[in-house]
């Protein structure tokens, strides 16, 4: 690798540095400061946030967050694997098989320890 | 564009002792499932089982019974079944059936007697496994990330205990942090060199060094930053810090079996990584590779505070993890003579033997701190061996064989695995690190023997229950460490074909 190539490097490093950090900058600088009320308010989504963000969660949300990530993820494996399913032959089918069987065995074992009921 | 490879390409066969006991894991997640609570036996057998039927198909397979006819590389030269492949696997398993037979007793008495444990402990195994024939950047970090995770759950077993909650907590919190800098340095590696497949990174740092190229200094970083999250995992100092607490809050009988597997996996990834992927990395005007002097530094370091520090400790279980920080740098070692080409393979060797020798003789000395453990996870201390050879005279006498092995006193397994390491430190040239390991050893003698002496001379009213499945273990124990230490030939017989040499 020349020298010339890390220079190219150093120039996203600035470019990445300044891309965001000028528009703050100027707009700190430049624009008009009238703080009213509503925007003070923390902003989420458009919808206006209501009591203490401090709660407390069921810890079984996250059960539920972890089992769903983990179906979810296998969606984004088991949608190219169809697109290119005739390309791809009897090697991708047994390896689909195989990580389709381990999420099964997760499945059962979660559903058996109760995960999935809701109390 | 991109091939899609056959199902032949798999060659499944060459990685059969990992795939099978991966499978029979999951088989027996599912099994245990519909196992009652009082007959978890069951599963213990079963996970002892196939950890059996593995180590007998890698003794098959390491004695060439076996032969592989697709070559020894499977899942598309990602894993490789080499001599090194072999003798982990042997190592790790006995480890994990020792680690099984210390259990079922222990976790029965304290009331944490759950299914999970067993699989758990087969998942690390599997880890441990993969970690041997890893043959790419890539097969490293997922089976790092295989034998660490279960053993932080393991770690914290005994919930809703506070000190193996914390113990968990730490292991966790560091062990993902340390990871991360593995990560880190795989990705800057990749950088360097464009590939994460280890023999390609082989070429790829000849053509390095050959050019002379600005990328050296990404893989020295790389390399560094890989250093850092192994050296993590195998509690060599500076990244020491969680062993005494993790061993000291975790269930003894994880603490027994993840002392030592985990130790063997990350120096396995340590071998694969620097031995076998960058032993060629010399940087100007030197003759030896460019990781060398930080490893005996390291090596260095973690011998002087682990033995030091250990004889302050007043705790039998950090005593112990103390011991084990000690031990780590006496194999880091014979990890930096590897770094001299021609003292590679007999370096390897080295690790291995001493790991199958520190093996016996480490699940044998927890499983005696298992023996005198009350149910509540007291009676851990110094004081609870004391007139031990009163009470029960044969476990005194084991704890005794055990205790004068990890010293490295002649005819003891412990005195074989740093024979071998001093005389590859000196093949080497790294006589000041050999000397710093001999006179350390020197030193350790003395906590290691104060433990006899409180057993032999002086009152107490020791109390140890040992039901067969520990005993058994703790016999076996002493068996390998007493057998490995009169016939030395066994060792290095088993490590005669171990070599690393790509493209040689």
């Amino acid at each position: 690798m020349t020298v010339h190539e890390w220079l190219f490097i150093g120039l996203f490093f600035a470019l990445g540095w300044m891309l965001p950090t000028i528009p703050i900058v100027a707009g700190k600088l430049l624009g008009p400061k009238r703080p009213n009320k509503i925007k003070q308010q923390t902003y989420e989504c458009g919808i206006e946030t209501v009591g203490n963000t401090w709660v407390q969660f069921r810890a079984q949300y996250y059960v539920f967050a972890l089992v769903f990530v983990v179906f979810d993820v296998e969606l984004i494996f088991l949608f190219p694997w169809a697109m290119a399913y005739n390309k791809l032959g009897l090697f991708a089918l047994f390896e689909m098989t195989v990580f389709i069987l381990l999420l099964v065995v997760a499945l059962v074992y979660t559903w058996r320890k109760g995960a999935l009921e809701w109390e | 564009m991109f091939e899609v490879p056959s199902v032949a390409d798999l060659n499944v066969a060459a990685s059969l002792p990992v795939t099978l006991l991966a499978l029979g894991a999951c088989v027996f997640l599912l099994v245990d499932l519909f196992i009652p609570q009082d007959r978890k036996y069951i599963t213990a057998g079963l996970a002892a089982g196939g950890m059996l039927v593995a180590l007998v198909l890698a003794l098959l397979m390491w004695g060439d019974v076996i032969e592989l006819r697709d070559g020894d590389t499977a899942f598309s030269e990602l894993f490789i079944a080499d001599t090194m492949t072999h003798v982990v696997n042997i190592v790790v398993l006995i480890t994990g059936l020792l680690g099984v037979l210390v259990a079922y007793n222990y976790l029965e008495r304290t009331k944490i007697q759950r299914g999970e444990y067993y699989y758990l402990i087969l998942f690390t195994t599997t880890g441990v496994m993969l970690m041997g024939g890893a043959n790419d950047l890539a097969v490293v970090f997922v089976a790092l990330e295989l034998l660490s995770i279960p053993l932080y759950i393991l770690s914290g077993f005994r919930w809703p205990q506070e000190e193996s909650e914390e113990s968990a907590m730490k292991y966790f919190l560091l062990g993902a942090f340390a990871s991360s800098f593995l990560v880190y340095g795989i990705a800057l590696i990749y950088g360097a060199t464009g590939t994460t497949s280890l023999p390609g990174i082989w070429e790829a740092v000849n053509d390095i060094v050959a050019e002379d190229a600005a990328s050296k200094y990404l893989l020295l970083l790389g390399s560094g930053l890989a250093l850092v999250g192994l050296g993590f995992k195998v509690a060599a100092v500076p990244f020491h810090m969680w062993t005494p607490d993790v061993y000291q809050g975790a269930p003894t009988s994880v603490v027994a079996y993840m002392s030592v597997a985990a130790k063997v996996g990350g120096f396995a990834a340590l071998i694969r990584v620097l031995v076998a992927g960058m032993p060629n990395f010399v940087l100007d005007g030197e003759t030896v590779a460019a990781w060398q002097d930080t490893v005996w530094l390291v090596a260095a370091l973690t011998m002087l505070l682990g033995n030091i520090v250990a004889i302050a400790q007043t705790e039998l279980k950090r005593l112990l993890a103390y011991s084990s920080i000690a031990h780590a740098g006496y194999i880091l070692i014979a990890v930096a003579a590897a770094g001299t080409a021609s003292v590679a393979d007999e370096a390897v060797r080295a690790v291995m033997i001493y790991l199958m020798a520190y093996a016996f003789t480490n699940v044998g000395a927890f499983a005696v701190v298992i023996a005198l453990e009350k149910d509540d996870a007291t009676n851990t201390g110094l004081d609870s061996v004391r007139g031990l050879a009163r009470t029960n005279p044969l476990l005194a006498a084991a704890m005794t064989v055990f205790m004068l092995s990890l010293t490295g006193i002649p005819l003891t397994s412990g005195f074989v695995g740093k024979w071998f390491v001093f005389k590859a430190a000196l093949s080497a040239d790294l006589v000041p690190v050999a000397v710093i390991g001999v006179v350390t050893s020197l030193v350790s003698a003395f906590y290691y023997l104060r433990v006899v002496w409180l057993m032999y001379f002086e009152d107490g009213e020791s109390e140890a229950s040992t039901p067969w499945p520990l005993a058994s273990a703790i016999g076996i124990s002493v068996a390998g460490t007493l057998l490995l230490g009169f016939v030395p030939y066994l060792l290095s017989e088993m490590t005669n074909d171990i070599t690393l040499a790509f493209g040689g």
